[in-house]
């Protein structure tokens, strides 16, 4: 499954060929490995009005081992090397005439850039405010973050933060997020954060480490790299697929040293069952990552009922069913926990054949936003991950021209991989991702579609 | 030294799907599907890395080179590499011998976990080399002198390249264990029809528990493969009714290939430990294997049929345990043949054997059909000699833990040899 073009674009040869036809040239990606700094060179952090973010997060960036450099000047003049990111305080913004001071800072900052470099913006969120001219203002940077994301090349990301009073202590963990390898394929996004309450720092290796998580659809593609991923981080893994998938189910436990469960989420006591067996065994659990789907494609008017209802039963009404038997089982699910729903960029942008597929998906996201607020009160959470072209055995079966013309409809023009999904939800998941909460964070390298 | 003995708990099971020969599994080996059937049981229960006491299996059908068969599938599984094992084989009494003997270790405080399991393939069977060609090659293998190595070689004929295939024959009667359930049919006079019915029974409760998901937890897919090769569904009276006989002679023939069991490839494995360690491990009991009884019969010279010995192993078991045959709520009783189960049930109906071959005052009685192999058996699922006695114990010990704590199960296993194996489980 390797992207044949990417490589041919970063070879020698094909460098000058992709430049002078002015063919996409996707970059190779930074991408998380244990024990890499958060990022490979220095940070500027800068603001645009009076903002109350700036110290805070010098502070995170040291502690995590960043040097922080002083602002780029206006002629691109700087005091060392080219920077690994580039941060932007604007909870200062007034009015519109402050988001020139963005401007100020971003372009030369930019300039010095380095390749899979990060631009994140740090603001209010719009609603926050009864000043017009403030909400117009904070509205903006949505539109320079998402166009500024369309801008970068070599795998640079720019994405937003929503920081709303008195939730700064949640900023954290979506900052080292969004710094570090774990989100090279999440680009122009919009993330809220809100104020909760915060576990004391876990270890940066092991975040997950004394966590049972389970994950469903783990046998294979995406589900088995997310099963990778949250033990490398430290969880015991309670990996969950159909009896069929048992074979490659039993090699993906075993790989991950965790336990695996072949189970039919769609039967009619698979979630008394799970939680049972999730109470028994290992004492309730802390991570639930609802991956298992399928497709079943149709146009709607040729598409039989059966095709309907699968996908519905599957991709719906079982995380729905688990979700509710988890919560109805005591001891089953950690007051804490983390609840990761797997929708899809179709759910969101809609898809031609897919009628059932995107619904159920955007039926995930709904589902997520209206249990939010009661896992925020147990001091849990629940979030929706939504890929977009991500490459599996699934995409390696389609035709060439619609595989590669799917994954290059993103500014990072190429397709995701498995773990770039993973590592979202791994990043969901870790404790100090309290205050990230009822989201949905794409991960689709800023597709075209649904944007 | 312990004190006392306690009771070894079943703590779950594993299998793979059971294949017909020269099906699925036709270029898996013993080792392969045993290796493959640990890392299930490995899965299930979390034990990747960890030692168990001892691994305990075998196989029935085993090439030379296999001397090692369990401990070389422990070193290919995910279990520590600081598991021992051992070999053993007892016909296909294998598997639940294996359970016997990790199962006493425990109880006698030897061993706080063990797995106990078995595996055959009567695909890729052993061959062995033709006698004469065997004792040619082993005359150039001791010769000493170019000369000698020469002459040793100029002794080999073509005639010897035909091999050796193992058969499914009695070795002191040179008929096949089909053979020999037919005249114990015919002497319990067993009809084809109730031979007929219990295999229909069979598939149909067999196919029944994979609909309803009993063996989700008990068995793991393997090379395609995820239910029994041999299950038929939608088997019939009247499908059955139009096979012809195989085994028997004439017109009183009743076993045909529908009621006796194919042969089969396959594998299961037991995890056994102490009630201690399977709480320390957060880890279920199922069941406790509570006792255990072996017999054979003089079916060469005694006027015993071959398969008949656990007739007379359930007595003495029943006596040491103060129960009757009626003190059960389930039966596994393996479906070698349809007409072995019946032959036996029909012996402990009978206060003539009962008195004469058992020595009872009494007959032992029947025993409820509706308790009897409740979730199919061998004719159903096929029958991989060693492998048939950790599918029943597995299956046994979940149905008892579905049904509640204070269920008593019996097995009864017949072998070739004239041998029996069977065994109480209790929820």
């Amino acid at each position: 499954m390797s992207d044949w073009y990417r490589d041919f674009a970063n070879s020698g040869f094909g460098t000058t060929i992709t430049k002078q036809l002015g063919l996409p040239r996707p970059a190779q990606l930074r991408r998380y490995e244990p024990g890499q700094p958060l990022l490979p060179g220095p940070a500027v952090v800068g603001s645009a009005g009076e903002g109350r973010l700036r110290d805070e997060v010098t502070g995170l960036l040291r502690d995590a081992g960043v040097t922080v450099v002083s602002p780029v000047a206006a002629d691109g003049s700087t005091d060392g090397e080219r920077l690994a990111a580039v941060l932007l305080d604007a909870t200062g913004l007034t009015g519109p005439a402050d988001l020139a001071a963005a401007h100020d800072f971003l372009a030369p900052a930019l300039k010095r850039l380095r390749p899979s470099g990060r631009v994140l913006v740090l603001a209010d969120p719009p609603t926050g405010t009864s000043s017009p001219a403030q909400a117009a203002a904070r509205q903006a940077l949505e539109g320079l973050v998402r166009s500024l994301a369309k801008e970068l090349r070599s795998g640079s990301t720019a994405n937003l933060v929503h920081v709303p009073l008195g939730a700064e202590g949640s900023l954290a963990s979506p900052l080292r997020f969004f710094l570090s390898g774990r989100s090279a394929y999440v680009d122009g996004q919009v993330l809220a954060v809100t104020a909760a309450e915060l576990p004391s720092a876990a270890d940066a290796e092991q975040p997950l480490a004394g966590k049972v998580a389970v994950v469903t659809g783990a046998a294979r593609g995406i589900g088995a790299a997310i099963a990778r991923v949250l033990a490398r981080d430290g969880a015991h893994v309670v990996a969950v697929d159909v009896p069929a998938a048992g074979e490659q189910l039993a090699q993906v436990a075993n790989e991950v040293g965790g336990t695996a469960v072949a189970l039919d989420i769609t039967g009619d006591d698979a979630g008394p069952r799970l939680a049972a067996q999730l109470v028994a065994r290992h004492g309730g659990v802390d991570v639930v990552v609802h991956n298992a789907g399928i497709t079943r494609d149709k146009l709607l008017v040729n598409m039989d009922a059966a095709r309907w209802n699968s996908v519905m039963a599957v991709n719906l009404q079982a995380q729905l069913d688990l979700t509710q038997a988890l919560l109805a089982t005591d001891g089953a699910l950690k007051p804490d926990a983390r609840v990761v729903c797997v929708s899809s960029q179709s759910g969101i942008a809609g898809n031609r054949g897919q009628t059932n597929y995107a619904a159920s998906k955007a039926g995930v996201i709904g589902m997520v936003r209206s249990w939010a607020p009661e896992f925020a009160e147990r001091g849990a959470t629940i979030n929706a991950v939504a890929p977009g072209f991500i490459v599996t055995e699934m995409t390696a079966k389609m035709p060439l021209g619609t595989r590669e013309v799917g994954s290059r409809l993103n500014s990072l023009q190429q397709g995701g991989l498995p773990v770039d999904v993973a590592e979202t939800i791994a990043w969901l998941a870790q404790p100090g991702s309290a205050g990230v909460n009822g989201q949905v964070v794409r991960v689709c390298g800023q597709s075209l579609l649904g944007a | 030294m312990a004190p006392q003995t306690r009771k070894a708990a079943i703590v779950g099971g594993n299998r793979i799907p059971f294949a017909r020969s020269n099906g699925a599994y036709a270029r898996a080996s013993n080792q392969d599907m045993l290796t493959a059937t640990l890392d299930g049981l490995v899965a299930r229960f979390g034990l990747q890395g960890q030692q168990v006491g001892e691994v305990v299996a075998g196989a029935v059908l085993k090439h030379a080179r296999d001397f090692n068969l369990t401990r070389e599938s422990v070193l290919g599984s995910r279990l520590s590499a600081a598991t021992p094992a051992y070999d053993v084989q007892q016909a296909c009494g294998t598997g639940l011998e294996a359970a016997v003997l990790v199962a006493n270790k425990i109880a006698l405080g030897q061993l706080e976990s063990g797995i106990a399991g078995g595996v055959d393939t009567t695909s890729d069977a052993p061959m062995a080399l033709n006698e004469d060609m065997r004792r040619a090659l082993l005359a150039v293998n001791s010769a000493k002198t170019l000369q000698q190595r020469l002459k040793a070689l100029s002794g080999i004929r073509p005639g010897q390249l035909v091999p050796e295939v193992p058969r499914n024959a009695e070795p002191r009667t040179g008929l096949a264990m089909g053979d020999h359930a037919a005249i114990t049919a015919a002497e319990w006079e067993i009809g084809r029809e109730e031979q007929d019915e219990l295999t229909v029974r069979s598939h149909q409760a067999l196919a029944a528990a994979y609909d309803r998901g009993f063996f989700d937890d008990l068995v793991t897919p393997f090379l395609g493969l995820t239910r029994d090769q041999n299950l038929r569904p939608d088997s019939s009276l009247e499908k059955l009714a139009r096979l012809k006989p195989v085994f028997g002679q004439g017109a009183d023939a009743t076993m045909t290939a529908g009621n006796s069991t194919p042969l089969t490839d396959g594998a299961s494995a037991v995890l056994l430990a102490s009630d201690e360690w399977a709480a320390e491990h957060d880890l279920p009991v199922l069941a406790h294997l509570v006792d255990a009884q072996t017999a054979a019969v003089d079916y060469v010279h005694g006027g015993e049929g071959l398969l008949m010995a656990p007739a007379y192993a359930v007595p003495v078991l029943l006596a040491r345990n103060e129960l009757t045959l009626q003190d059960f709520d389930f039966y596994e009783v393996h479906e070698a043949f349809a007409s072995t189960v019946l032959a036996t049930m029909k012996a402990w109906e009978d206060p003539a054997f009962c008195k004469d071959k058992l020595g009872l005052d009494a007959p032992l009685g029947s025993i409820d059909r509706a308790k009897l192999n409740v979730h199919g058996s061998s004719l159903a699922a096929g029958h991989p000699f060693a492998a048939t006695g950790g599918r029943i114990i597995a299956t046994l010990a979940k149905a008892l833990h579905e049904a509640g704590p204070g269920k008593r199960g019996l097995i009864s296993i017949c072998a070739a040899g004239g041998q029996g194996v069977v065994a109480i489980l209790e929820s």
